[in-house]
């Protein structure tokens, strides 16, 4: 802030403190009395009267030190304008120093199992433990305690990989996360309500689903061109892009006709954010033991 | 000297009518926080409709009883009270009455629209640009009337109640004003001006001050009349009334920036916000003493007399929740409270014990004084009502500090390798036990205010019957 406003702020804040400071100290200095009476100030209002008592001295020695206290806090920490407070506290060092003591105290731990490879740490007890808290503790909002994913977030115990379930894919999927996009309609923007629906059948086909077997069938030429590219001509998917596999029994999203038809109709986007800078590549590493323990 | 106008009529005809749709919006409001607080113990209470869901029903429950019922109260006392106190008469029996229905007319557009999800999404002005729109009408007309009728007062002297109450009023317009300056884009939807921690900290110089003001100066402004008239005492110091006030409402404005400990907030602003509070637990207390001390040399009445016993303990609920609201303005202690539901108990023991209790010692202060008898219906009745709201209060508040303490240590455990021992699901099934006994708390309390109502409703017809009574002989 400029240093106009730092004037501002802080003329302002001290001059609360010491209005309420001489408000007290004026009121209390002509008192007609220091001990309780019975004299009223002669004042009546509707029969109410007032009596003329002084402050009651806990009460002012209260106040005159919370203002105390209040000058005493400025002193030491921000609040008047740019001046820094003598301790030079600020929100984010405070974080800071927390997150430092907390990795001193607690790296350690997590260090022991940095170096084991995912497949051997993957039969730790004590490694995999640690690794269902952490994924507890970040994971499980969007995937589910269990792990078992929700509806536009994958499960990770199955067998399905929309960027394949390797230690090395899972490390780099926990590292910097993932953005999936498929565009509406696939790849065929101008595509027509009857395409669409031939489309959705031949999807289901590879379930034995299908409503309408005519449709199906035509909806192969409009897979071709519109949806292997990315899902490839045998709809097995492509790890590299994370295009999902449509032959298995894995859905992330809905696998009816609704739902299929809602994803072609307006594409899906997911995203799952990075964990590189909020947890330690040790923890990552024992996070991706315990995800690839789930389904080996 | 004497302080008594023969030839003086007041206008007593809006103060009856706010008075009781107090009690309609007191019953309404808290009807809605019980059912509220059940969907907490039992989800399915929310029927699975977009309606009666509780995000829906949480903002209407806080608009019912922070506007429908304080709202009214207040109305109600400062009319009446500034009156008395002036002894003029209300210095527009027109704007008044526009006033009472402008303020009907906002309450049933909240109870309208707030259930169908039009909301601005501010906490305690929730409501869309036209109803704000109404609101600073109304509160404009009501700070002439106010004010007018301060300006035609016959006594030397503004009382002390009156300060408050005109603090009130200027403060809560300004900002009523401020914080709802906003972008209509269509009939019922609209966009703050401002963005991003701005909009925050505007938000909650608001949302403060509807406590520090509205629920605050206000019902002070009820205390130093009602509690003085009550115990039939005079005011114990003046000089106290005159620094409490002044150093009150010249700190709570700054205590907003408490609300936004730990976030994108410049940490000046933080801080300046915790020291005030920390400032403002004197002056508020100010008030506590000047209340409970009046009673000196009047205690003996609180065996016989359940108002100023409502009146009492509204006071040490006052005093209690004033000093635990600096304590919770503390970056550390508030580390551990935000988000729990420490706060909800903290906001209950000055909403239920202080802001409730007193305007209920009002109210039964009030009703025979406006319809000319000379007391209540029954005296077991109000005495049954205050047991009713004392442990209807203290249930409450108590299983919430139980549970905001314990949500805020759970959030934090830790265990042996830094990771969090509970997830929030866990410490949200912990909190079962304390939603039912507040449930239980809140359906206490409320009924206890449907006793209210029925010894409102007999008083008023008691004195219906008094009128007929030369006409029809056999009346009971």
């Amino acid at each position: 802030m400029s240093t106009f406003w730092s004037i501002w702020v802080s003329v302002i804040v001290l001059g609360t403190i010491f209005g309420c400071w001489w408000l007290l100290l004026a009121t209390r200095k002509n008192q007609t009395t220091n001990t309780e009476t019975d004299q009223t100030t002669g004042h009546s209002f509707d029969g109410i009267e007032e009596l003329d008592n002084p402050l009651p001295k806990w009460w002012f020695y209260l106040f005159v030190g919370t203002c105390i206290f209040a000058l005493g806090y400025l002193a030491l920490y921000p609040g008047l304008g740019n001046f820094k407070g003598l301790l030079g506290w600020t929100q984010q060092n405070q974080w800071e120093a927390e997150v430092q003591q907390a990795e001193a105290k607690y790296g350690e731990l997590y260090a022991r199992y940095g170096q084991t490879p995912v497949p051997e740490l993957a039969k730790n007890e004590d490694a995999l433990k640690m690794g269902q808290r952490l994924f507890a503790n970040n994971c499980a909002l969007c995937h589910g305690s269990a792990a078992r994913g929700a509806v536009g977030f994958p499960n990770l115990t199955d067998n399905a990989w929309l960027y394949g379930g390797k230690p090395e894919n899972i490390l780099t999927t926990i590292h910097k996360g993932r953005n999936g996009a498929m565009p509406a309609k696939g790849l065929m923007p101008d595509m027509t309500a009857e395409q669409m629906d031939q489309v959705v059948n031949y999807v289901l086909s590879f379930s034995g689903r299908e409503k309408d077997a005519e449709a199906a069938k035509a909806g192969a030429a409009v897979f071709a061109q519109g949806c292997a590219g990315c899902h490839g001509a045998d709809a097995r998917g492509n790890q590299q892009i994370g295009a999902p596999n449509l032959t298995d029994d894995a859905w992330l999203y809905g696998s009816t006709y609704d739902w299929i038809e809602e994803t072609v109709t307006y594409g899906r986007q997911n995203h799952m954010p990075p964990q590189e800078g909020r947890l330690s590549d040790d923890q990552i590493h024992i996070l991706a033991a315990y995800v690839y323990s789930l389904s080996n | 000297m004497s302080t008594v106008n023969p030839n003086l009529t007041y206008n007593y005809k809006v103060v009856k009518q706010f008075t009781i749709m107090a009690v309609v919006w007191g019953i309404i409001g808290m009807s809605l926080g019980v059912l509220i607080a059940s969907q907490l113990v039992w989800p399915a209470v929310n029927l699975d409709l977009p309606f009666t869901h509780f995000g829906r029903l949480r903002p209407l429950h806080t608009n019912a009883v922070i506007f429908g019922f304080g709202g009214n109260v207040l109305f109600a006392c400062s009319y009446y009270v500034v009156q008395r106190t002036c002894q003029a008469r209300l210095f527009s029996d027109g704007m008044a009455a526009l006033t009472f229905w402008g303020w009907q007319l906002v309450l049933a557009g909240a109870a309208i629209t707030l259930p169908m999800g039009l909301t601005s999404t501010k906490e305690y002005a929730e409501l869309e640009w036209p109803i704000d729109i109404l609101i600073a009408i109304v509160w404009v007309l009501y700070g002439i009337v106010y004010f007018g009728t301060i300006t035609r007062r016959r006594t030397p002297h503004i009382y002390v109640a009156n300060w408050f109450f005109g603090a009130f009023i200027i403060t809560v317009g300004i900002l009523h004003i401020g914080n709802n300056l906003e972008l209509p884009v269509s009939a019922f939807k609209s966009y703050s001006i401002y963005s991003g921690v701005t909009d925050a900290m505007m938000q909650w110089w608001w949302g403060h001050n509807a406590v520090g003001f509205f629920l605050t100066a206000g019902f002070l402004g009820m205390m130093y009349y009602f509690v003085p008239k009550q115990a039939g005492r005079p005011v114990y110091s003046y000089r106290l009334s005159i620094v409490h006030f002044w150093a009150l409402i010249a700190t709570y404005v700054w205590a907003g920036g408490h609300h936004l400990h730990y976030s994108a907030l410049p940490d000046w602003a933080q801080t300046a916000g915790m020291v005030m509070s920390l400032i403002l637990l004197a002056p508020s207390w100010g008030g506590m003493i000047n209340g409970m001390m009046t009673l000196s040399g009047a205690w003996h009445k609180l065996r016989t007399d359940p108002i100023l016993r409502f009146l009492v303990v509204s006071l040490s609920f006052y005093g209690m929740s004033t000093f635990e609201g600096p304590m919770m303005a503390i970056k550390t202690v508030n580390a551990l409270s935000h988000d729990t539901d420490w706060t909800i108990g903290h906001v209950h023991s000055g909403a239920l014990g202080w802001v409730a209790m007193i305007s209920i010692g009002a109210i039964y202060h009030l009703v025979p004084k406006l319809w000319g008898v000379k007391a209540m219906f029954s005296t077991p009745l109000i005495n049954l009502h205050f047991w009713l709201a004392t442990v209807g209060t203290v249930l409450y508040i108590v299983a919430m500090w139980v549970n905001g303490i314990m949500q805020g240590l759970m959030w934090r455990a830790v265990n042996a390798d830094g990771t969090l021992t509970y997830s929030f699901v866990e410490a949200l099934e912990a909190s079962g036990p304390g939603y039912f006994v507040r449930f239980c708390g809140g359906a206490i309390f409320l009924s206890g205010m449907l006793v209210m109502a029925y010894n409102v409703r007999m008083t008023i017809r008691q004195k219906d019957q008094a009128e007929l009574e030369p006409s029809t002989a056999q009346a009971v």
